[in-house]
């Protein structure tokens, strides 16, 4: 930690401006130094962070006696705004949720449409959803894997999962001609087909490149003595913990717990998906971290038999009450012409009702709690971040710790602010 | 229905279950678009959470959403989305409130609702009896009003501005260039609530 510190005496102003250490206490011997609990604030301008959170610590020495995190500098308004948008208007507004994995956030919410739409989308719509969605976990987590061996002194590693989050994001530049507001999946399916030589070229990477890069730099990290240290039996948390806090995605199953909403509660293709779960053992950061690990490898392999098995046809669902038609049938029918007009004017209409849909998010459960009342614009739009409730147990995961591990949990929480405070 | 959403086997006997653990607590059950979702009486939420915890295995609370409908006597609905990780199984709790009547915290059930319920609280000003910090927690420090409330408006009351004279933020009224726009897409013969321009000479024509 070496940025600057505000430093606050408990007990007493007049050690008011002291330094740390504290004035002798006049009854104590030589050498003695009487230490109260001091507050520091940690954040919201600080690279450990992961963006913009502000923490105030109560410390006694370097050890943390309670933390109070505080959310929402980054809070936008996101629900109150889909409110006042078209249910497809609403979509893009997932994307700048949590921008390290944006697909995985407009997942949720087109599968609630559908839900409430009961629109079902045709098989090749489903397999590029899933593995679009498996490469934005991948792309996620080394973000995340990165950025938490940085944390704990690592330089290296990072740099060279960042080249493979680069590939990730060509990909999806490829596909839907943005590299990270995608705005890729559409209620019914996903905007459009992606062209041959974009599958040969993620089956290639996933086979070669994936791989080898990943496991070169894990190799420097995984059985490092320092980032052991700095990580295995930190903020363990078991398994009645994790339930009670509400933890989910890599959090729940680093504390032993096999839930996976990809396995349990199958969405999409996933029920074709042959793929493990992996688990931790201790529940400490080095177990959320080797779960995250873990899950690349399988992620990779659902991307493999997503390519593999992937059949020939429409990508999005051909109800044209729902998904616009294509430009160039536009261009020879009327009929075309206008629900292209209508669904970009007026928009769908959803019926009456309420669904709460929740994903297995790269970071855990991404829930979209949508109520409609018949209209073209979503009545409530309530988004469950994942990180909200595992921020909250900051205070549990951290108490007892020291200053410096601080930075090992947050980036074991695997943090994105823009969807912790939408 | 058909979709591709998670798919959530139904839970067998579940309307049966609820009713002889919640007993007249419960007083709506509905199960609608593949989701089961209870009305239950406010003030016995405590017991009716430890109750649906223990005895029908709902051990995670996921999220818990408020919902405005301006227009009923008790406008708030608190909506609680319990998850059984044995029983593979979701259930949506809900009650109803208006501004003034707390509703009972479940924090001492759950931990993770505190800052569930500060969102609540901040969002639409529910009050939540028994929450140890119910702080504002999206909100700006020193905020005022409930922004997802349906009469609190868009672009809001206030914008901030970092004000070189004074040399610190300042809070003003908000002052747009150009007026929110909302559009009226409804079709005239759908949705349309209202007389629709020049509908008004036919009317004129038959005084």
């Amino acid at each position: 930690m070496t940025e600057t510190v505000t430093v606050k005496h408990h007990g007493s102003d007049m050690f008011e401006g002291y330094p740390i250490d504290g004035p002798l206490d006049p009854g104590s011997t030589a050498g003695d130094l009487s230490v109260s609990n001091y507050t520091i604030n940690f954040g919201p301008q600080h690279p450990a962070a992961h963006g913009v959170l502000r923490m105030v610590l109560e410390l006694d020495g370097e050890i943390i006696e309670r933390v109070d995190p505080h959310v929402g500098l980054l809070h936008r308004g996101t629900e109150k705004l889909i409110e006042h948008k078209t249910y497809l208007q609403a979509l893009p507004y997932f994307d700048r949720l949590d921008y390290c994995s944006p697909l995985g956030m407009e997942h949720s919410y087109v599968l609630a449409v559908e839900k409430l739409l009961g629109l079902e989308v045709p098989e090749r719509g489903q397999y590029l959803r899933v593995m679009f969605a498996e490469l934005t976990r991948i792309c996620n987590h080394m973000l995340n894997i990165g950025a938490h061996v940085m944390d704990v002194g690592a330089m290296t590693p990072n740099l060279w999962v960042f080249e493979l989050r680069e590939d990730c994001l060509n990909f999806f530049e490829r596909a839907s001609g943005a590299r990270m507001h995608s705005a890729y999946f559409r209620p019914g399916g996903v905007h459009q087909d992606v062209p041959e030589k974009l599958l040969v070229d993620i089956a290639d990477w996933v086979d070669t490149r994936l791989p080898k890069l990943f496991g070169d730099a894990m190799s420097l990290v995984i059985d490092n003595r320092i980032f052991k240290q700095r990580n295995v039996d930190i903020s363990t948390v078991s398994k009645e913990d994790a339930l009670a806090w509400g933890f989910s995605g890599p959090m729940i199953r680093g504390s032993g717990i096999a839930w996976d909403l990809r396995k349990s509660q199958p969405y999409d293709a996933y029920a074709k998906m042959d793929f493990d779960i992996p688990v931790g053992t201790r529940g400490d950061c080095y177990d959320r971290f080797m779960v995250r690990v873990q899950e690349v490898y399988q992620s990779a392999r659902i991307i493999k038999q997503c390519i593999n098995e992937m059949p020939s046809g429409p990508v999005a669902s051909t109800d044209r009450k729902v998904v616009p038609p294509k430009r160039g049938e536009m261009k020879q029918s009327m009929e075309s012409l206008i629900h292209h007009f209508k669904l970009y004017t007026e928009g769908f209409h959803v019926p009456a009702g309420e669904v709460y849909v929740a994903t297995e998010s790269p970071k855990g459960e991404f829930g979209v709690y949508l109520v409609s009342d018949g209209s073209n614009k979503p009545y409530r739009c309530k988004i469950r971040p994942t990180a909200f409730s595992h921020l909250q147990a900051m205070d549990m995961m951290s108490k007892g710790h020291m200053l410096a591990d601080t930075t090992a949990i947050i980036g074991a929480i695997d943090v994105v602010f823009g969807e912790c405070d939408r | 229905m058909a979709h591709n959403a998670p798919l959530i086997a139904p839970r067998a006997g579940i309307a049966a279950d609820l009713k002889s653990v919640l007993g007249v607590d419960l007083l709506d059950h509905v199960f609608a678009v593949d989701e089961d979702s209870i009305t239950v009486k406010r003030d016995a939420l405590g017991g009716v959470m430890v109750a649906l915890r223990d005895r029908l295995e709902y051990q995670q609370l996921m999220e818990i959403a408020g919902v405005d409908y301006l227009d009923r006597a008790e406008r708030f609905e608190v909506v609680y989305h319990l998850l059984s990780v044995t029983k593979n199984h979701r259930l949506r709790v809900r009650v109803t409130t208006d501004e003034a009547t707390p509703v009972p915290t479940v924090v001492n059930i759950w931990p993770v609702a505190g800052w569930l319920e500060r969102e609540v609280f901040d969002m639409y000003g529910v009050l939540f009896a028994g929450n140890p910090d119910l702080r504002r927690i999206l909100t700006d420090y020193g905020f005022e009003g409930h922004p997802q409330r349906k009469d609190f408006p868009l672009t809001g009351y206030v914008e901030l501005r970092y004000s070189e004279e004074e040399k610190r933020v300042v809070q003003e009224p908000v002052r747009l260039q150009q007026d929110f726009r909302s559009f009226d897409f409804m079709s005239p013969w759908e949705g349309a609530d209202y007389v629709l321009p020049g509908d008004e000479k036919a009317e004129g024509d038959k005084a």
